[in-house]
Protein backbone atom coordinates (compact mmCIF):
# COMPACT_ATOMS: atom_id res chain seq x y z
CA UNK A 1 0.00 0.00 0.00
CA UNK A 2 1.18 3.42 -0.89
CA UNK A 3 2.30 5.20 1.92
CA UNK A 4 -0.05 8.41 2.80
CA UNK A 5 1.55 11.97 2.22
CA UNK A 6 2.37 13.70 5.49
CA UNK A 7 -0.01 16.19 6.36
CA UNK A 8 2.03 18.88 6.15
CA UNK A 9 2.44 18.53 1.70
CA UNK A 10 -1.60 18.02 1.98
CA UNK A 11 -1.72 21.45 4.03
CA UNK A 12 0.36 23.27 1.81
CA UNK A 13 -0.95 22.25 -1.60
CA UNK A 14 -4.78 23.13 -0.41
CA UNK A 15 -4.10 26.13 1.16
CA UNK A 16 -1.80 27.50 -2.12
CA UNK A 17 -4.49 26.80 -4.59
CA UNK A 18 -6.98 28.35 -2.37
CA UNK A 19 -4.53 31.37 -1.89
CA UNK A 20 -4.19 31.45 -5.74
CA UNK A 21 -7.78 31.50 -6.63
CA UNK A 22 -8.56 34.16 -4.20
CA UNK A 23 -5.72 35.62 -4.96
CA UNK A 24 -6.58 36.21 -8.27
CA UNK A 25 -9.47 38.37 -8.03
CA UNK A 26 -8.65 42.06 -7.46
CA UNK A 27 -12.36 43.22 -6.23
CA UNK A 28 -11.79 40.68 -3.43
CA UNK A 29 -7.99 42.18 -2.53
CA UNK A 30 -10.21 45.57 -2.15
CA UNK A 31 -12.87 44.11 0.08
CA UNK A 32 -10.04 42.45 2.11
CA UNK A 33 -11.82 38.93 2.00
CA UNK A 34 -9.43 35.97 3.56
CA UNK A 35 -10.83 32.98 3.79
CA UNK A 36 -10.48 30.22 6.44
CA UNK A 37 -10.23 26.53 5.50
CA UNK A 38 -11.05 23.34 7.67
CA UNK A 39 -10.87 20.80 5.27
CA UNK A 40 -12.79 21.68 2.18
CA UNK A 41 -15.77 24.00 4.30
CA UNK A 42 -14.32 27.48 3.71
CA UNK A 43 -15.28 30.54 5.65
CA UNK A 44 -15.16 33.76 4.26
CA UNK A 45 -14.14 36.50 6.70
CA UNK A 46 -14.41 40.75 6.31
CA UNK A 47 -12.39 42.63 8.55
CA UNK A 48 -14.12 45.62 9.50
CA UNK A 49 -12.80 48.63 7.64
CA UNK A 50 -13.71 52.28 7.54
CA UNK A 51 -14.25 52.22 3.84
CA UNK A 52 -17.27 49.93 4.10
CA UNK A 53 -19.73 51.96 5.62
CA UNK A 54 -22.92 53.03 3.93
CA UNK A 55 -24.36 55.20 6.57
CA UNK A 56 -22.34 56.81 8.87
CA UNK A 57 -24.45 58.18 11.00
CA UNK A 58 -25.84 55.00 12.49
CA UNK A 59 -23.06 53.61 11.14
CA UNK A 60 -23.51 50.49 9.36
CA UNK A 61 -22.24 48.54 6.45
CA UNK A 62 -23.03 49.90 2.88
CA UNK A 63 -25.64 47.44 1.44
CA UNK A 64 -23.26 47.06 -1.72
CA UNK A 65 -20.37 45.58 0.70
CA UNK A 66 -23.08 43.17 2.31
CA UNK A 67 -24.14 42.24 -1.32
CA UNK A 68 -20.43 41.81 -2.75
CA UNK A 69 -19.34 39.48 0.19
CA UNK A 70 -22.06 37.68 -0.23
CA UNK A 71 -21.18 37.29 -4.22
CA UNK A 72 -17.78 36.67 -3.28
CA UNK A 73 -18.45 34.02 -0.98
CA UNK A 74 -21.10 31.93 -3.16
CA UNK A 75 -18.82 32.38 -6.22
CA UNK A 76 -15.28 31.34 -4.44
CA UNK A 77 -17.37 28.35 -2.73
CA UNK A 78 -18.58 27.14 -6.14
CA UNK A 79 -15.31 27.19 -7.61
CA UNK A 80 -13.33 26.07 -4.68
CA UNK A 81 -15.68 22.95 -4.55
CA UNK A 82 -14.62 21.97 -8.06
CA UNK A 83 -11.00 22.77 -7.56
CA UNK A 84 -11.08 20.74 -4.21
CA UNK A 85 -12.76 17.68 -6.59
CA UNK A 86 -10.42 17.87 -9.56
CA UNK A 87 -7.11 18.64 -7.00
CA UNK A 88 -8.22 15.52 -4.89
CA UNK A 89 -8.63 12.95 -8.21
CA UNK A 90 -5.49 14.38 -9.53
CA UNK A 91 -7.46 16.17 -12.66
CA UNK A 92 -5.42 19.22 -12.41
CA UNK A 93 -1.77 19.59 -11.70
CA UNK A 94 -1.58 21.67 -8.20
CA UNK A 95 1.89 23.35 -9.18
CA UNK A 96 0.23 24.74 -12.46
CA UNK A 97 -2.29 25.93 -10.44
CA UNK A 98 -0.06 27.78 -7.73
CA UNK A 99 1.44 28.72 -10.60
CA UNK A 100 -1.80 30.58 -11.98
CA UNK A 101 -2.91 28.28 -14.06
CA UNK A 102 -6.58 28.50 -12.46
CA UNK A 103 -9.37 26.92 -14.19
CA UNK A 104 -12.50 29.78 -15.58
CA UNK A 105 -14.98 31.07 -12.49
CA UNK A 106 -17.94 30.62 -12.29
CA UNK A 107 -20.29 33.22 -14.32
CA UNK A 108 -23.06 34.81 -11.99
CA UNK A 109 -26.40 34.45 -14.13
CA UNK A 110 -28.63 36.42 -11.11
CA UNK A 111 -28.09 37.29 -7.57
CA UNK A 112 -30.86 37.79 -4.84
CA UNK A 113 -29.74 39.40 -1.53
CA UNK A 114 -32.03 38.74 1.52
CA UNK A 115 -30.76 42.33 4.14
CA UNK A 116 -32.32 40.57 7.86
CA UNK A 117 -30.82 43.74 9.90
CA UNK A 118 -28.28 46.22 9.67
CA UNK A 119 -24.20 45.01 8.92
CA UNK A 120 -22.67 46.63 12.23
CA UNK A 121 -19.26 48.21 12.20
CA UNK A 122 -17.73 45.21 12.13
CA UNK A 123 -15.88 41.53 10.98
CA UNK A 124 -18.45 39.43 8.68
CA UNK A 125 -18.54 35.94 8.32
CA UNK A 126 -20.33 33.95 5.71
CA UNK A 127 -20.46 30.22 4.42
CA UNK A 128 -21.47 29.13 1.25
CA UNK A 129 -23.94 25.74 0.35
CA UNK A 130 -23.66 24.38 -2.95
CA UNK A 131 -27.06 22.98 -3.46
CA UNK A 132 -26.66 21.70 -6.71
CA UNK A 133 -23.78 21.67 -9.12
CA UNK A 134 -24.16 20.67 -12.22
CA UNK A 135 -22.43 20.38 -15.64
CA UNK A 136 -23.96 23.63 -16.89
CA UNK A 137 -25.70 25.23 -14.04
CA UNK A 138 -25.33 26.00 -10.21
CA UNK A 139 -27.68 26.66 -7.25
CA UNK A 140 -25.95 28.70 -4.00
CA UNK A 141 -27.00 29.93 -0.79
CA UNK A 142 -24.91 32.06 1.40
CA UNK A 143 -25.63 32.94 4.52
CA UNK A 144 -23.79 36.17 6.26
CA UNK A 145 -23.70 36.63 10.18
CA UNK A 146 -21.49 39.18 12.68
CA UNK A 147 -21.66 38.94 16.15
CA UNK A 148 -23.48 35.62 16.98
CA UNK A 149 -23.78 32.35 14.32
CA UNK A 150 -27.43 32.05 15.04
CA UNK A 151 -28.92 35.59 14.28
CA UNK A 152 -27.51 36.17 10.09
CA UNK A 153 -27.38 39.67 9.26
CA UNK A 154 -28.01 38.69 5.35
CA UNK A 155 -29.05 35.95 3.08
CA UNK A 156 -28.03 35.60 -0.47
CA UNK A 157 -29.06 33.25 -3.42
CA UNK A 158 -26.60 32.52 -6.51
CA UNK A 159 -27.58 30.97 -9.89
CA UNK A 160 -24.15 30.54 -11.92
CA UNK A 161 -22.99 28.99 -15.24
CA UNK A 162 -20.41 26.50 -14.77
CA UNK A 163 -17.14 27.45 -16.98
CA UNK A 164 -16.76 24.89 -19.76
CA UNK A 165 -14.91 22.30 -19.22
CA UNK A 166 -11.89 20.61 -21.92
CA UNK A 167 -12.26 17.10 -21.93
CA UNK A 168 -8.51 15.40 -21.25
CA UNK A 169 -8.15 13.53 -23.56
CA UNK B 1 -33.60 70.53 -8.45
CA UNK B 2 -30.03 71.93 -8.97
CA UNK B 3 -30.04 72.51 -5.29
CA UNK B 4 -31.29 69.01 -4.59
CA UNK B 5 -28.80 67.48 -7.04
CA UNK B 6 -26.26 69.07 -5.35
CA UNK B 7 -26.95 68.19 -1.74
CA UNK B 8 -27.61 64.34 -3.30
CA UNK B 9 -24.02 64.17 -4.91
CA UNK B 10 -22.35 65.37 -1.63
CA UNK B 11 -24.86 62.97 0.52
CA UNK B 12 -23.03 59.99 -1.79
CA UNK B 13 -19.76 61.65 -1.55
CA UNK B 14 -20.20 61.32 2.34
CA UNK B 15 -21.18 57.31 1.92
CA UNK B 16 -17.39 56.61 2.24
CA UNK B 17 -18.02 52.58 0.49
CA UNK B 18 -19.73 54.27 -2.71
CA UNK B 19 -16.70 57.35 -2.69
CA UNK B 20 -14.27 54.29 -2.32
CA UNK B 21 -16.00 52.92 -5.61
CA UNK B 22 -15.79 55.85 -7.37
CA UNK B 23 -19.82 56.86 -7.44
CA UNK B 24 -21.12 59.45 -9.06
CA UNK B 25 -24.50 61.18 -8.98
CA UNK B 26 -25.48 62.81 -12.30
CA UNK B 27 -29.29 62.64 -12.23
CA UNK B 28 -31.85 62.61 -9.33
CA UNK B 29 -35.69 63.35 -10.38
CA UNK B 30 -38.81 63.03 -8.41
CA UNK B 31 -38.56 58.95 -7.45
CA UNK B 32 -35.32 58.58 -9.90
CA UNK B 33 -32.09 58.60 -9.71
CA UNK B 34 -28.95 57.70 -12.00
CA UNK B 35 -25.65 57.05 -10.58
CA UNK B 36 -22.24 56.38 -12.77
CA UNK B 37 -18.97 54.34 -11.56
CA UNK B 38 -16.03 54.30 -13.53
CA UNK B 39 -14.34 51.19 -14.41
CA UNK B 40 -10.87 50.93 -12.35
CA UNK B 41 -8.39 47.94 -11.89
CA UNK B 42 -9.91 47.38 -8.13
CA UNK B 43 -13.40 46.09 -8.84
CA UNK B 44 -12.30 43.75 -11.73
CA UNK B 45 -13.46 40.00 -11.03
CA UNK B 46 -11.93 38.45 -13.73
CA UNK B 47 -8.25 39.66 -14.04
CA UNK B 48 -7.99 37.13 -17.71
CA UNK B 49 -10.53 39.88 -18.97
CA UNK B 50 -10.89 42.83 -16.96
CA UNK B 51 -14.71 42.55 -16.62
CA UNK B 52 -15.49 44.16 -13.63
CA UNK B 53 -16.73 41.93 -10.30
CA UNK B 54 -20.50 41.71 -9.93
CA UNK B 55 -20.78 42.82 -6.49
CA UNK B 56 -19.14 45.97 -7.60
CA UNK B 57 -22.28 46.46 -10.05
CA UNK B 58 -24.52 44.99 -7.33
CA UNK B 59 -22.93 47.76 -5.03
CA UNK B 60 -23.87 50.31 -7.41
CA UNK B 61 -27.32 49.17 -8.23
CA UNK B 62 -28.41 49.22 -4.68
CA UNK B 63 -26.85 52.77 -4.24
CA UNK B 64 -28.94 53.91 -6.95
CA UNK B 65 -32.36 51.83 -5.83
CA UNK B 66 -31.91 53.90 -2.52
CA UNK B 67 -31.40 57.17 -3.99
CA UNK B 68 -34.22 57.06 -5.97
CA UNK B 69 -36.34 55.90 -2.82
CA UNK B 70 -34.90 58.64 -1.20
CA UNK B 71 -35.90 61.30 -4.08
CA UNK B 72 -39.38 60.26 -4.21
CA UNK B 73 -42.19 62.68 -3.64
CA UNK B 74 -43.50 60.62 -0.10
CA UNK B 75 -40.25 62.73 0.94
CA UNK B 76 -38.91 59.56 3.27
CA UNK B 77 -36.42 60.71 5.93
CA UNK B 78 -34.73 56.95 5.42
CA UNK B 79 -34.50 54.09 3.64
CA UNK B 80 -32.74 50.46 4.09
CA UNK B 81 -32.81 47.51 1.33
CA UNK B 82 -35.17 44.60 2.26
CA UNK B 83 -33.95 42.46 -0.91
CA UNK B 84 -32.54 43.25 -4.28
CA UNK B 85 -32.19 40.23 -7.08
CA UNK B 86 -30.40 41.29 -9.57
CA UNK B 87 -29.94 39.46 -13.52
CA UNK B 88 -26.95 39.47 -15.36
CA UNK B 89 -27.28 39.67 -19.26
CA UNK B 90 -23.58 39.97 -20.07
CA UNK B 91 -20.05 40.94 -19.20
CA UNK B 92 -19.71 44.60 -18.59
CA UNK B 93 -16.81 45.89 -21.17
CA UNK B 94 -13.68 46.66 -19.52
CA UNK B 95 -12.49 49.73 -19.03
CA UNK B 96 -15.97 51.13 -19.43
CA UNK B 97 -18.09 52.99 -17.19
CA UNK B 98 -21.05 51.31 -15.35
CA UNK B 99 -24.25 53.81 -15.28
CA UNK B 100 -27.28 52.42 -12.99
CA UNK B 101 -30.67 54.61 -12.80
CA UNK B 102 -33.21 53.75 -10.94
CA UNK B 103 -36.65 54.22 -10.46
CA UNK B 104 -38.65 53.87 -7.40
CA UNK B 105 -42.04 53.23 -9.02
CA UNK B 106 -44.54 52.07 -6.10
CA UNK B 107 -44.66 53.23 -2.16
CA UNK B 108 -46.82 52.09 0.34
CA UNK B 109 -47.19 53.60 4.04
CA UNK B 110 -43.95 51.59 4.69
CA UNK B 111 -42.29 49.90 1.33
CA UNK B 112 -40.80 51.10 -1.71
CA UNK B 113 -40.58 48.99 -4.95
CA UNK B 114 -37.72 49.52 -7.33
CA UNK B 115 -36.43 48.39 -10.79
CA UNK B 116 -32.82 49.73 -11.57
CA UNK B 117 -30.89 49.13 -15.00
CA UNK B 118 -27.13 49.43 -15.07
CA UNK B 119 -25.93 49.43 -18.52
CA UNK B 120 -21.77 50.61 -20.24
CA UNK B 121 -21.00 52.56 -23.63
CA UNK B 122 -23.68 50.47 -25.29
CA UNK B 123 -26.51 51.54 -23.68
CA UNK B 124 -29.56 49.59 -25.95
CA UNK B 125 -28.08 45.91 -23.83
CA UNK B 126 -28.05 46.31 -20.54
CA UNK B 127 -25.14 44.58 -18.31
CA UNK B 128 -27.59 43.67 -15.52
CA UNK B 129 -31.40 44.91 -14.54
CA UNK B 130 -32.59 44.85 -10.69
CA UNK B 131 -35.63 45.04 -8.82
CA UNK B 132 -36.04 45.51 -4.64
CA UNK B 133 -38.13 45.64 -2.03
CA UNK B 134 -36.92 48.78 0.38
CA UNK B 135 -37.94 50.61 3.91
CA UNK B 136 -39.61 53.86 4.26
CA UNK B 137 -39.72 55.40 6.70
CA UNK B 138 -42.33 58.96 6.42
CA UNK B 139 -41.27 61.70 8.10
CA UNK B 140 -43.17 62.10 11.62
CA UNK B 141 -46.96 63.32 11.29
CA UNK B 142 -47.31 63.15 7.46
CA UNK B 143 -50.32 62.51 5.26
CA UNK B 144 -50.44 59.35 3.33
Amino acid sequence: MKRPEPVQVIKYRRDAALAALVGAVPYIQFLGIQFDRRGDELTAILPYDAKLIGNPSLPALHGGVTASFLEVTGLIGLAWASLWDDLETGRIDPNAVTAGALPPLPKTIDFTVDYLRAGLPRDCYARARVNRSGRRYASVQVEAWQDNRDRPFALGSVHCLMPEITQPT
Amino acid sequence: MTDNLTIARQFIQALPFSRALGMQLTDLGPGTATIRMPWDAHLVGDPATGVLHGGAISALMDTASGASVMSHPAAPVSTATLDLRIDYMRPASPGQTITARAECHHVTRSVAFVRVVAVDDDADRPVAVGTGAFTLDRPKGAAE
